[in-house]
């Protein structure tokens, strides 16, 4: 056992003190130690994306960050966008538009979609492609969540406008 | 997936992360981004007993560009390199090579001075720093030496760099003509099968110089004079590409793996190559 060590976190807007060892995964110490299963040990090895979570206003894969890297950093996980009761946009879209089928990938491709709709409010279809390209999902051939991006793009931008 | 047990450290400035190599010799490692090693260490295949973690050291960050020199700072991540409109005017082939790595997740925290030090023969960026014939910083407890990339490289993850040196900075002259980094991947995410990084100068329909290295095609990037000088003089016609495919193909020793079988990977070499000159060729 190696010797833990306190680690400081913002996750959703809540801070939080862990004691975890260095050697632990920010994926484990969300899932684990604060309880946030939204996002997913998919393949454990920084491919499938099923893990991504925002931190620091980057999309990351939480299965290759030591939680001890993350310490002083700002988490938003799946759970910090939306609630059963408030959906986000996002999942709201990905509900409308089939943008999911088993929904394993569904926080990773969330998350991952809030932060390149950040940086680019209206990408194209093929923009998209490119910037989901770290997440994979195996049900649905990545249409209907291009068109799930897109749909919450057009929503989010109309809104905007009429603000 | 869950590597041995190894201590923490965060230090905020260079001398405090050497003191550290040295303090702790063989068993210190530096991270990055961390996108190769953590990899290697759930997998066991590093042991690492103390993790000298460099986000905090302001010194390591940065891009500059000055009149026509270049300095990267090492910890600079591929997506800051993307962004950087500076840095895209003075030396487009960076950004077009970054975008070809990994993907975006990976891109955020994967870092230059990571992708150049590990000595991975699948990295992109140590082919890249060749062909720009660009110099890396060391950085040790007898303080501070420069490298040429072409001279880092000795064989797969055995670099120029000692244990007790870390990599703070790449610097290069921004180069002149035109442009091109072509990879063949299998997969967004993949290392490449081939790649080729090539920067040509035209003057009066000819070419007056060229410089072309590749990627993951032997244990160390190649730059392969012998390719640059069989373009030199030509009007990079058909018979000076081969030429200079001919002489790449002399200076590459791929081998079998689960990219392909040798034939294979030389074949595809020549195709990236042809394709990276003739896209280099019409932007110069």
């Amino acid at each position: 056992m190696g010797k833990k060590m306190q680690i400081s976190l913002t996750v959703n807007g809540e801070a939080h003190e862990i004691l975890a060892e260095p050697r632990a995964l920010l994926i484990h110490v969300l899932r684990e130690n604060l309880g946030l299963t939204g996002p997913h040990i998919g393949c454990e090895t920084s491919h499938c994306g099923a893990c991504t979570v925002d931190m620091n206003g980057k999309s990351v894969k939480s299965c290759t960050v030591f939680a001890a890297q993350a310490d002083g950093a700002q988490i938003t996980t799946i759970e910090g966008l939306g609630s059963p009761d408030a959906l986000h946009v996002l999942q709201r879209s990905f509900r409308e538009h089939h943008g999911l089928q088993c929904g394993f990938c569904t926080p990773g491709m969330i998350t991952r979609a809030n932060r390149l709709l950040q940086e680019n409010p209206s990408p194209t279809e093929e923009e998209i492609r490119f910037g989901m390209a770290g997440n994979l999902c195996r049900c649905t051939g990545y249409q209907n969540i291009v068109k799930s991006i897109l749909a919450a793009a057009a929503e989010m931008n109309a809104k905007e406008a009429a603000e | 997936m869950i590597p041995s047990a190894f201590a923490y450290h965060r230090p905020t400035d260079l001398a405090s992360a050497v003191g550290l190599l040295q303090q702790f010799g063989d068993e210190a490692r530096v991270i990055a981004g961390g996108h190769s090693l953590i990899p290697m260490m759930k997998l066991r295949m590093a042991e690492v007993g103390h993790l000298v973690d460099l986000q905090a050291v302001a010194s390591l960050k940065g891009i500059e560009v000055a009149g026509p020199q270049v300095r990267i700072g090492a910890m600079v991540t591929q997506a800051e390199l993307i962004s950087h409109e500076g840095l895209a005017k003075a030396a487009p082939i960076l950004r077009e090579a970054a975008l070809q790595i990994a993907d975006p997740q990976v891109r955020y925290v994967g870092t230059v001075g990571g992708n150049v030090a590990n000595g991975d023969p699948g990295n992109d960026m140590p082919g890249l720093m060749q062909c720009l014939d660009a110099r890396f910083a060391l950085h040790g407890p007898n303080g501070a030496r420069e490298v040429a990339a072409r001279d880092f490289y000795h064989s797969a993850y055995m670099t120029e760099r000692q244990d007790d040196e870390i990599l703070t900075a790449i610097h290069f002259a921004a180069p002149a003509g035109g442009y091109a980094y072509e990879k063949q991947k299998r997969k967004i995410g993949d290392y490449a099968t081939a790649a080729a990084a090539v920067q040509l100068v035209r003057d009066g329909g000819r070419v007056a110089a060229a410089s072309v290295a590749m990627t993951n095609l032997s244990d160390t990037p190649v730059w392969s004079e012998a390719a640059g000088a069989a373009l030199v003089g030509s009007t990079c016609d058909e018979g000076a590409v081969m030429a200079a495919i001919a002489a790449m193909l002399g200076d590459i020793d791929p081998q079998k793996d689960n990219r392909g079988p040798v034939e294979f990977k030389r074949h595809v070499a020549g195709v990236i190559l042809a394709r990276a000159i003739a896209r280099a060729w019409s932007r110069a």
